[in-house]
């Protein structure tokens, strides 16, 4: 793979190999993450998709080491390197077995995370910049108090506040700028990577499009990975360089974020990618996915999509797919789906070159793409 | 087409002579006093402001807007859950008596459906209680109750409806639950469908299900449904026609795509081009400059005006009218005035 657009996609910051997370134990245990496997890169943002259940929380947490009882790491590796400023060799954290005090003094000045409710993350007894104070003088005990204030008011002005509302509380603010303190306080320590749990989920449409940009310019200048977990797929297709799609715990596609949305090849993306109406061209019937995502106690046997799939084969529903990697025009891909294994005949609708779709500004539909009247 | 929704200054011919709405609310005001001292904040919410609505049997309209922009509100005065401070409301033509408590009758014409199906169904009772109960409160009897729960459960897809009728509410998935819930304002034979966000509580994939069922009420039942949502391209997908609200007022309405392909109005833009869009290419973003008002304190003239970027000097002393900016299509916005010699023409200084 090249470098791309300042995005060294050859160093990897985080390496997730072979995660699962279960929630209990015993007899019935809730396999919430199986056996994923995913790389961020430098500068990278890296969508995660997925509806609610589908593990993309869970799988955050589980890296950052701060899932809660009963969530249970069962399997799995998750590397984090950390490249010295003077371009040395990176430093390797392993952030699985490693004693909590070394995961502590990655976290946060290393792989902040940004969580969905800002106004529940923040403690609202504490003012915006005793929360910012607190982070610059945990990790940073050098820093005077004259330094500390100074750096807050930089942050915040940093995320579009004014430096005079470090005397507000949390309770002060409106969501989107709670949202916003939450970013401050995470880049705060300049960390390799941003971890971002549905963090506009909650915000208006118009709120959430200034985060998204402000979020953006902020990456380019500051040049942090992200990883922006969200069930929203059309948001990520403008912020992401690439996307990976979650069912059930596993990871069933991961590609370029454009080649993803116009040439999906998993079933399931293609089916999440037409659950989105669009604001051009006709209005046409759409189908989204039929049935529901599964019980997690319960999740189908072999592939767990099968039921809910229109090209549904009896291995299918026999053995779990691997992760096969497709190659085409725009680089490789990562697919979990048996169709693409070379023995079968992938359906029109998921053969789709990503270059001809390109060339249409309309979506992938089954029988024949629609012209995007723009 | 709903064209009667405009009002005033739409030349009175451009409207079809359409057949009369199910429903129609004509300005409708709902203010909410604040009594709450300890904030400091004593006064009034001016939740919604001269709201004019119809609904036609067999079409879907859609109220667009952000948080309090008042189109819950809307939905609620509608199904009269919260009574207009002000305005008319005509059910089939004739005045409902505003102010009374609201007749069976009324409720048999007029169902709500709300947003949290994990929320909304009682869950302690089976889905043949709930469905059952206001079969019995609007004069069912005996054993045709039991078919007709099942012919409600087909009516929103639950098949085998024989395995649906003696689940509760929890062996359900979330979009299930809301079938059910339509199901429920389905039972007394209503002649209106208000949904509120019906499916933004749900995952992704199953919310076209929900969606493809509201059309299905009205092509085939010839249902007249108002679908509140902020999604914009949802509301594009589902209804014939789109008003969008902001801070209280609907401030543009016409046909939806006609909304969305050549919005008119300076926060219809805004919202368009905020909303996520895989499909346009690279669209630059303008910036959406502060945020909405407090509807306690709403800015004079056009509420829009202090984030508008064509604001002109009349806009913050007078409220616009709806000026008529193409057949159907209505927008609240002084650049539409072609009375007005100093205004920009519309399509000249308006991008």
């Amino acid at each position: 793979m090249t470098a791309d657009g300042g995005r060294d996609l050859n160093r990897p910051v985080l390496q997730i190999q072979n995660l699962s997370v279960d929630y209990g134990m015993g007899d019935e245990p809730v396999h919430a993450v199986d056996g994923v496997d995913l790389t961020i890169h430098r500068g990278e943002v890296l969508g995660l998709a997925g509806e609610s259940g589908s593990g993309k929380s869970t799988l955050a947490y589980a890296v950052t080491r701060l899932l809660r009882d009963p969530g249970v790491i069962v399997d799995g590796d998750a590397f984090f390197y950390h490249y010295p400023k003077d371009g040395g060799q990176p430093i390797k954290v392993d952030l699985l077995s490693s004693d909590k005090d070394v995961v502590r003094s990655v976290r946060w000045s290393e792989i902040a995370v940004v969580f969905q409710s800002a106004l529940h993350a923040l403690n609202p007894v504490l003012r915006v910049g005793t929360l910012l104070d607190d982070v610059l003088k945990a990790h940073n005990s050098q820093m005077t108090r004259r330094q500390r204030r100074a750096r807050s008011i930089e942050l915040l002005e940093m995320v579009g506040i004014s430096g005079d509302r470090l005397g507000s509380y949390p309770h002060e603010l409106s969501g989107g700028m709670r949202q916003r303190v939450m970013i401050a306080i995470a880049i705060a320590l300049h960390p390799q990577l941003l971890i971002m749990d549905e963090p506009t989920t909650a915000l208006d449409v118009v709120i959430q499009r200034e985060i998204l940009e402000e979020l953006m310019q902020l990456r380019e200048r500051l040049g942090f990975s992200v990883l922006f977990i969200t069930h929203d797929l059309s948001l990520l297709i403008e912020i992401a360089d690439t996307i990976a799609v979650m069912y059930a715990g596993k990871l069933v596609e991961r590609a370029p974020a454009r080649a993803l949305f116009h040439a999906p090849r998993h079933p399931y993306t293609y089916g999440l990618v037409n659950s989105f109406p669009s604001l051009h061209g006709e209005q046409r019937q759409m189908t989204g996915i039929k049935g529901s995502p599964p019980d997690l106690r319960h999740v189908p046997s072999g592939c767990p999509f099968h039921p809910r799939c229109a090209h549904a084969m009896p291995e299918c529903v026999t053995t779990t797919p691997p992760l096969i990697q497709v190659e085409d025009e725009t680089g490789r891909r990562d697919v979990s789906c048996w169709l693409h294994d070379g023995r079968h005949s992938v359906p029109v609708e998921l053969g789709i070159s990503p270059s001809e779709a390109a060339l249409s500004p309309g979506r992938v539909t089954a029988p024949a793409l629609e012209d995007g009247e723009l | 087409m709903t064209a009667d929704i405009v009002r005033q200054p739409m030349p009175s011919d451009d409207a079809e002579p359409s057949e009369r709405p199910v429903i129609e609310g004509i300005g409708l005001t709902k203010h909410f006093k604040v009594r709450a001292k300890r904030f400091g904040a004593r006064g009034t919410v001016h939740a919604a402001e001269d709201v004019s609505i119809a609904l036609h049997a067999g079409r879907v309209t859609a109220v667009v807007g952000e948080s309090g922009s008042g189109k819950s509100t809307v939905s609620r005065m509608l199904a009269r859950i919260a009574e207009p401070t002000s305005g008319q409301l005509l059910l089939d033509g004739q005045p409902v008596q505003l102010g009374r408590s609201v007749s069976r009758e009324y409720r048999a014409r007029v169902q709500l459906v709300l947003q949290d199906p994990f929320a909304s169904l009682n869950p302690v009772h089976k889905v043949r209680y709930i469905l059952g109960r206001p079969l019995k409160i609007h004069g069912y009897t005996g054993e045709d109750i039991g078919q007709t729960i099942l012919h409600l459960l087909r009516r929103v897809a639950l098949e085998p409806a024989e395995q649906f009728i003696d689940k509760y509410p929890h062996e359900l998935s979330g979009g299930q639950r809301q079938r059910i819930a339509i199901a429920r304002a389905l039972a007394v034979q209503p002649k209106v469908l208000l949904a509120d966000e019906p499916v933004s509580m749900l995952d992704v994939s199953i919310r076209l299900g929900i969606l493809n069922l509201l059309a299905d009420l009205r092509d085939r039942e010839g249902l007249a449904i108002l679908y509140v949502t902020h999604d914009i391209a949802s509301a594009r997908y589902l209804a014939d026609t789109i008003a969008v609200m902001y801070a209280g007022r609907i401030i543009e309405r016409g046909p939806a795509r006609e909304i969305t392909d050549n919005p008119t109005h300076p926060y219809t833009k805004l919202l368009l081009s905020a909303a996520p869009d895989p499909d346009a290419a690279d669209a630059t973003w303008a910036g959406a400059r502060g945020a909405p008002p407090s509807l306690v304190t709403p800015p004079s003239g056009c509420r829009f005006h202090p984030r508008c970027p064509y604001a002109m000097p009349v806009c913050s002393e007078r409220t616009p009218p709806t000026f008529a900016v193409g057949p159907a299509h209505g927008s609240d916005c002084w650049l539409y005035d072609s009375s007005a010699e100093s205004s920009a023409a519309p399509g000249g200084a308006i991008p």
